[in-house]
């Protein structure tokens, strides 16, 4: 515990360096799936094309995905930029599926309805099918949150600053406080970003506070 | 592109494949460390999962643990272990089988979970016994899922047996790490490569088994997606109502 105590200062730099790689490809994997999971789940064959592709973007593993990424899109290889593009990639992997089935699983007699109404395809989306998906986009959110907090610790072994810093220099210098502190930190970074989710969720979905609504399980 | 053309190359480079730490070499270790943490980590896990997902105890402890499990840096429990257990080949078998336990764990019970309650209670009410029902009903009708927990895994494995090389000389990883030492983006590139590709070739193999252990019965009645019904779980009206009088 000493080692973590005389080093709070550094902890606390590559908690906010993490902070930086890490919640922009969660805001930006939930916006780019929106749209990619709705067309998923509209046509038969977007559908097949769609959640291949994501499936198999998602089975690239992470290491190897830093060091393609810059020859494809021209990034420096320890630039963050690099390592935000790889985490959106597996975010939008991950959440795509379950925008698809989110939206899927909005009853299809409540989408009758709003059609019969007059509602048009936008205002259906936006004022019908999104909100009832809610839950299970969060559900999916949430998955990608703590995915994302932990698979940014990799960008490490190219050099990029974040916390899992902590485990190649603990490594060379040989100090197991220091990999264990930014284990910990990680895990209570994950937690605390699941915790905002949960606490956005409940604004902006405040009627599922009403009643516990099922717990959607998000297997990957 | 011409990175590419520089990445291709090395792969097709014939002094690559010669010597101490040719590609084919590589290739093999990276899959055989995968397997093996495969087999031991299903022979740790399925036993539970089957148990968890028959009796329909320890579910809660078992979400709980393979929830925990699945927020650990894989990159921080490598080195930690390495640490402990010293540098070689010890400490990415340790972590790995470790990481590979929650996911099939989950696909073993999760597998049982998802089978309808009438065909188990149906087994029993025609007198199988508790053995009968485990292997001819339970096993083979969850057999699916367990495979989709097996893939999960052998993915994770897989990528993280990349990273393993960090602490060990050992897998294609070593390309990766002793390019990005000495600046040789080419080799750096050509081993990604070969990485991904056995990646996609795996998740491709276990994507045909997957569909290949559906048992003839269950693929043949299965119906196309009902979209009239709502698919959202309504609690409160589970299985023992809505599914019985299907």
């Amino acid at each position: 515990m000493n080692w973590a105590w005389t080093n709070l200062d550094l902890i606390w730099d590559r908690t906010i360096d993490h902070l930086i790689l890490s919640v922009p490809p969660i805001i930006l994997s939930f916006v780019i799936a929106l749209p990619l999971g709705w067309l998923a789940n509209r046509y038969r064959l977007s559908r097949g094309v769609i959640l291949t592709a994501s499936g198999l973007l998602y089975a690239i593993p992470s290491f190897p995905m830093f060091i393609v990424l810059p020859a494809l899109v021209g990034t420096t290889l320890r630039s963050p930029l690099n390592l935000v593009i790889a985490l959106t990639i597996y975010g939008v992997a991950l959440m795509v599926r379950v925008v698809a089935d989110g939206l899927a699983s909005v009853d299809v007699d409540v989408q009758r309805s709003a059609v019969a109404v007059g509602f048009s395809t936008w205002t259906n989306f936006w004022q019908v099918e999104l909100p009832l998906a809610g839950p299970v986009l969060l559900a999916g959110l949430r998955v990608v949150a703590v995915s994302t907090v932990s698979l940014a610790t990799v960008g490490a072994v190219i050099g990029a600053q974040s916390l899992g810093s902590l485990f190649t220099d603990g490594f060379q210098r040989g100090i197991q406080a220091e990999i264990i502190a930014g284990i910990v930190a990680t895990v209570l970074l994950a937690l605390l970003l699941d915790g905002a989710l949960v606490a956005a969720g409940r604004i902006a979905l405040p009627w599922t506070r009403l009643r516990k609504t099922s717990k959607v399980e998000t297997a990957t | 592109m011409t990175i590419f053309g520089a990445a291709i190359a090395w792969i097709l480079d014939a002094a690559n494949y010669t010597g101490a730490g040719a590609i084919p070499g590589r290739v093999l270790e990276h899959l055989g460390f995968t397997f093996l943490t495969l087999v031991v980590a299903s022979a740790i896990a399925i036993p539970f999962g089957f148990a968890i997902g028959h009796t329909g105890r320890g579910r809660g402890l078992a979400v709980a643990v393979s929830g925990g499990l699945r927020a650990i840096p894989t990159l921080g429990l490598l080195t930690l272990v390495a640490l402990w257990i010293g540098i070689g080949l010890g400490a990415p078998y340790v972590a790995l089988t470790v990481l590979a336990i929650p996911p099939i764990l989950a696909g073993a019970y999760a597998g049982f979970e998802a089978i309808d309650r009438g065909a188990i209670d149906a087994a029993r009410a025609v007198g199988m016994s508790e053995a009968q029902i485990l292997g001819q009903v339970e096993i083979p009708l969850g057999l699916p899922l367990l495979i989709g927990g097996l893939r999960s895994a052998a993915l994770q494995v897989v990528a993280t047996a990349t990273l393993a090389a960090y602490v060990a000389d050992f897998g294609l990883g070593r390309y990766l790490f002793s390019g990005l030492k000495t600046r040789d983006y080419a080799q750096m590139l050509g081993g990604s490569i070969l990485v991904v590709v056995l990646a996609l070739a795996l998740e491709g193999i276990f994507a045909m088994i997957q569909r290949i252990v559906v048992p003839r019965g269950v693929a043949t009645s299965r119906l196309p997606v009902d979209r009239a019904r709502s698919a959202r779980p309504r609690p409160g009206m589970e299985s023992a109502i809505t599914k019985g009088n299907r």
